[in-house]
């Protein structure tokens, strides 16, 4: 009798890239509990908003391109996509900023280079960066933290929000400037007067009511993932280290023109967000861990240079998909060295002419 | 207690060592018919010394290594050789080879063997005929003749013995269950080897820190050993570290340079089970021609190691413990990360079998179909070798043997670990595995075209030379021409109009003498210049015929031709014309 034919190994690792997925999507859930705690249910609305959109484009496309659709959207992909476009979106974004996002990400940036694993920019951060482009305004509306409520006003509820969301119901005063917008538009105050006077930081503890909290839950979920393997320290850890040093750097003491302390920084816009969940993506980066840690240590000055000397509040997206363009380029230079070899390989060498 | 060090990546998959250490080593009845292949090592396949028919006995040589990297075979038990025939190898192409068959008489009568009790005083190449003799060959897995590892060349200097009890392999304990059986037969060994190459400074038995029983019976046999060199290290148990690289580096902290060998850093490195085979050869004169191989997996009802015959077929050891074909998912020779898969159990165990593994649907499905590679890295992490699978599977899948060459892919030791911890399924070391194969072909072919080309350009110099040499000559002949006829008018010159010197004569009349031998009578002539006229005019026909078929360029060409025979045509009429008023007149 003929016995089933295979090579080895025959044995294997429970678990496979859907699973992978999951744990990433449950990690976000400390991040997002926070910031619906703190802003409201909008980003709850959002996630769910741009997780479905995503799905349904990609299995949209991976019909059009037949290829299997229940295959591929097991993987979870599309959804991890999805749901980081929908945090990283201001609270109640309109819904069709939502959709027009959520088809740059799965439809141009990814499926259109070949679907996953062979986008190689991020997915959600091109949404994000298309968006923030083409709708200034709705993409800088952040919602006020429940801190900065006047008396008897209560945080937007659910009704309102979808409301807002899909009827352009306006909402009664419910922006309120970011901790990062504060930073930007100072001129001439004290980082310490900054502190005291503004109602974002004086509500607040270290970098702003609601921005800390959010920032410490995506870091709590950052490093589940870390326990969990999903992905290793070098890349996450150099864009903070980096993103720190930097902004020891030009802290000034905390002059009228300091850039803000490293704190600061760690816990205020899509820093932890970035570090764990968007710098970490495998497809895009580097792939050694030599590599992750250069690219991660890049995308953390990147992010503070945008932040103080460029034109826009927060920085992660455009510094993400800044060093996706050097991501070959660095793995060229950083490969490991392998058992029995003298020295790594560089750039090109030992390749034919 | 020896420090080891850490080897990059691994992975540490389920052991399940326990199913299989149930029961003690056992033995099995003889099987009626023992199948034994020419080629059960590393190098060219023996060539049998027996015929169809002939009666063997236990222990006899029938088969004589084919060089040196090749190994004796000897017969298993005794009886009559029935046939050396083409049957199926146990090899992962499932193709068939040379086999010498031996049916059993049932009497296991051994043939008279050379034993030895004061071995140490032996000399250096006594003791490695004896075990060059016994055919003995890396029984861990890959089967190198064991003889020509020990036996490094004489510039390199051993300074580190290792023998490798790591068995890192799941569900394969038949190195554990032979050094709980036979540790004082390990250690022996092990004196042998070091014996054999010079008593280097560091002799270690290298075992993982899961077989605790071992460790044991081994330390109590060297403890009875008197000044004992031998030290066991213990170190902790992680996937791949039985690789004869991993372990000399985890053992020593030295790296064996690529496309180097072990002794080029002063390591040796035996199995343990090739230790004990190479004692019993030196102490007993047995060759090898049993070995301990381990029966496991759930589609067996009786899991346990078996001493047993090289040759033995691994369908008669099924069916003894209760195999259940419906059952199993496959059938492995060797472990679940590299053992290949056979596809029928009608093959023989070779000394190269440490496991024969049936495990059951449940115990290990059918893989899922492969996802996408998400580059997440995991591969990289647990590479012993430290190379980028990722980077590797993506230049697999485009072909691109410039980057995989670049990338070190030589360097895999095809451990499978990338493979088993891929979240995405995909089969990584089969592409690698078959990027190898391209490569290797590539290079056959470019060495192939290289070697043409070479010729070719040989040619083409040596036609130009030739031309150049010609051409010179010619430049000579016609200097000396010149110079000849130069120097001839000066002399008329000189000599006024007086006749030609003597020797213009002699040229002269030699001509005219040789014009008279050549005469030849004019109806000779006459026929020859009419012959020519007719050929001349047939031919000018046969080319008008063509021209008037022919179309085109092809029709100018031969135009181009019928001018040339008219020519020649009228050629040969003037020249009969002439003959004839000549003769006339």
């Amino acid at each position: 009798m003929a016995f089933m034919q295979m090579t080895s190994p025959h044995a294997h690792r429970p678990g496979n890239t859907g699973h992978v997925m999951k744990l990433v999507i449950l990690a976000t859930l400390p991040g997002l509990i926070t910031l619906s705690y703190f802003f409201g249910p909008g980003t709850l609305i959002n996630v769910f908003t741009a997780g479905i959109m995503a799905m349904a484009c990609e299995a949209l496309v991976l019909k059009l391109r037949q290829r299997p659709v229940m295959f591929y959207i097991n993987d979870y992909s599309a959804l991890v996509t999805g749901v980081l476009l929908g945090l990283a979106l201001p609270p109640y974004t309109p819904w069709w900023v939502i959709a027009v996002g959520c088809v740059s990400a799965i439809v141009l940036a990814k499926q259109l280079y070949g679907g996953m694993g062979y986008n190689p920019f991020n997915p959600a951060m091109v949404g994000y960066v298309i968006l923030l482009i083409s709708f200034p305004v709705e993409m800088t509306q952040w919602a006020m933290p429940r801190t900065l409520l006047a008396e008897g006003q209560a945080l937007t509820g659910p009704i309102d929000g979808l409301a807002k969301m899909w009827f352009a119901t306006p909402l009664d005063a419910y922006t309120g400037a970011t901790p990062l917008d504060v930073f930007k538009q100072n001129n001439s105050q004290l980082v310490q007067h900054l502190y005291d006077t503004q109602a974002v930081f004086s509500t607040g503890r270290w970098a702003g009511a609601g921005w800390e909290w959010a920032n410490i839950g995506f870091l709590m979920g950052g490093c589940f993932l870390l326990y969990k393997k999903v992905f290793t320290w070098h890349a996450p850890v150099s864009m903070l280290i980096s993103l720190s040093l930097m902004a020891a750097m030009f802290n000034d003491g905390g002059s009228s023109n300091s850039g803000g302390s490293p704190l600061f920084h760690l816990l205020s816009g899509a820093t932890m967000l970035g570090a764990f969940f968007i710098v970490t993506d495998p497809v895009s980066s580097a792939t050694s861990n030599k590599g992750r840690m250069i690219y991660g240590a890049a995308i953390g000055i990147l992010i503070y240079l945008i932040r103080t000397w460029g034109n826009y509040p927060d920085a992660v997206a455009f510094a993400v998909l800044l060093l996706n363009f050097a991501a070959p380029f660095i793995d060229y230079y950083t490969l490991p060295r392998t058992y029995g070899h003298n020295k790594a390989r560089r750039g090109t060498e030992k390749e034919a002419e | 207690m020896r420090k080891v060090w850490d080897i990059h990546g691994g992975v540490h998959p389920p052991e399940n060592k326990q199913q299989s250490m149930q029961q003690a080593l056992a033995s099995l009845p003889l099987a009626p018919e023992l199948v034994l292949p020419l080629n059960q090592h590393i190098g060219k396949p023996a060539i049998a010394i027996v015929a169809e028919g002939d009666t063997v006995l236990k222990g006899q040589l029938i088969a004589k290594a084919d060089g040196p990297i090749s190994a004796n075979i000897h017969a298993p038990t005794s009886g009559t050789v029935s046939g050396i025939e083409d049957r199926t190898l146990p090899h992962p192409s499932g193709g068939s080879g040379p086999c010498i068959v031996i049916s059993s008489d049932g009497k296991d009568t051994w043939a008279e063997l050379d034993a030895c009790e004061n071995y140490q005083t032996l000399d250096h190449n006594t003791l490695l005929e004896k075990i060059r003799s016994a055919g003995i060959a890396g029984m861990g897995g890959a089967g190198f003749p064991a003889a020509i590892k020990l036996n490094p060349r004489g510039n390199l200097k051993i300074d580190t013995l290792i023998l490798n009890g790591t068995e890192c392999e799941p569900y394969i304990t038949a190195d554990d269950t032979l050094m709980q059986t036979r540790a004082q037969e390990v250690v022996a060994g092990a004196q042998i080897l070091a014996q054999l190459l010079g008593n280097p400074k560091s002799i270690l038995i290298g075992i993982e820190d899961n077989k605790p029983e071992a460790i044991r019976s081994i330390s109590k046999a060297l403890s009875e050993v008197e000044n004992n060199p031998i030290e066991v290290v213990s170190f902790p148990t992680k996937y791949p570290s039985g690789g004869e690289k991993q372990l000399i580096q985890i053992l020593t902290g030295r790296e064996v340079p690529a496309g180097k060998l072990p002794a080029d850093v002063g390591v040796v490195c035996q199995n343990v089970g090739s230790t004990v085979a190479a004692y019993r050869a030196v102490r007993f004169g047995e060759p090898l021609i049993s070995r301990i191989t381990t029966v496991v997996g759930e589609a067996l009802e009786i899991q346990r190691n078996i001493e047993v015959p090289i040759g033995t077929p691994i369908g008669y050891i099924l069916e003894q413990h209760g195999f259940t074909a419906a059952n199993v998912s496959r059938l492995i020779m060797g472990g679940p990360m590299m053992g290949f898969a056979l596809n029928t159990a009608d093959v023989p165990v070779i000394k190269t079998t440490n496991c024969i593994l049936a495990p059951s649907r449940a115990e290990m499905p059918a893989p899922p179909p492969a996802q996408a590679c998400i580059r997440c890295g995991m591969c990289a992490e647990a590479c012993p070798a430290s190379l980028l699978p990722q980077q590797l599977f993506w230049y697999s899948m485009a072909e691109d043997l410039d980057k995989l060459e670049a990338h070190n892919i030589a360097d895999c030791i095809e451990c499978g670990a990338c493979s088993y911890v891929c979240p995405s399924n995909i089969p990584l070391v089969q592409f690698y595995r078959a990027s190898k194969g391209a490569m290797k072909q590539h290079a056959i072919d470019k060495e192939k075209s290289d070697r043409s080309r070479a010729r070719f350009e040989f040619r083409q110099q040596r036609i130009e030379k030739a031309e150049v040499e010609k051409e010179a000559k010619r430049a000579a002949r016609k200097v000396a021409a010149e110079a000849a006829k130069a120097k001839l008018a000066a002399k008329q010159a000189s000599e006024g109009d007086s006749p030609k010197t003597d020797d213009t004569a002699d040229v002269v009349a030699a001509a005219i003498a040789k014009a008279k031998t050549q005469d030849i009578s004019p109806e000779v002539q006459l026929a020859k210049l009419e012959r020519a006229l007719s050929s001349a005019s047939s031919r000018l026909d046969r080319t008008l015929a063509r021209a008037e078929e022919a179309e085109g360029e092809k029709k100018d060409a031969i135009l181009a031709r019928v001018k040339d025979a008219e020519l020649k045509v009228s050629d040969a009429k003037n020249k009969l014309a002439e003959f004839q008023a000549r003769e006339n007149g």
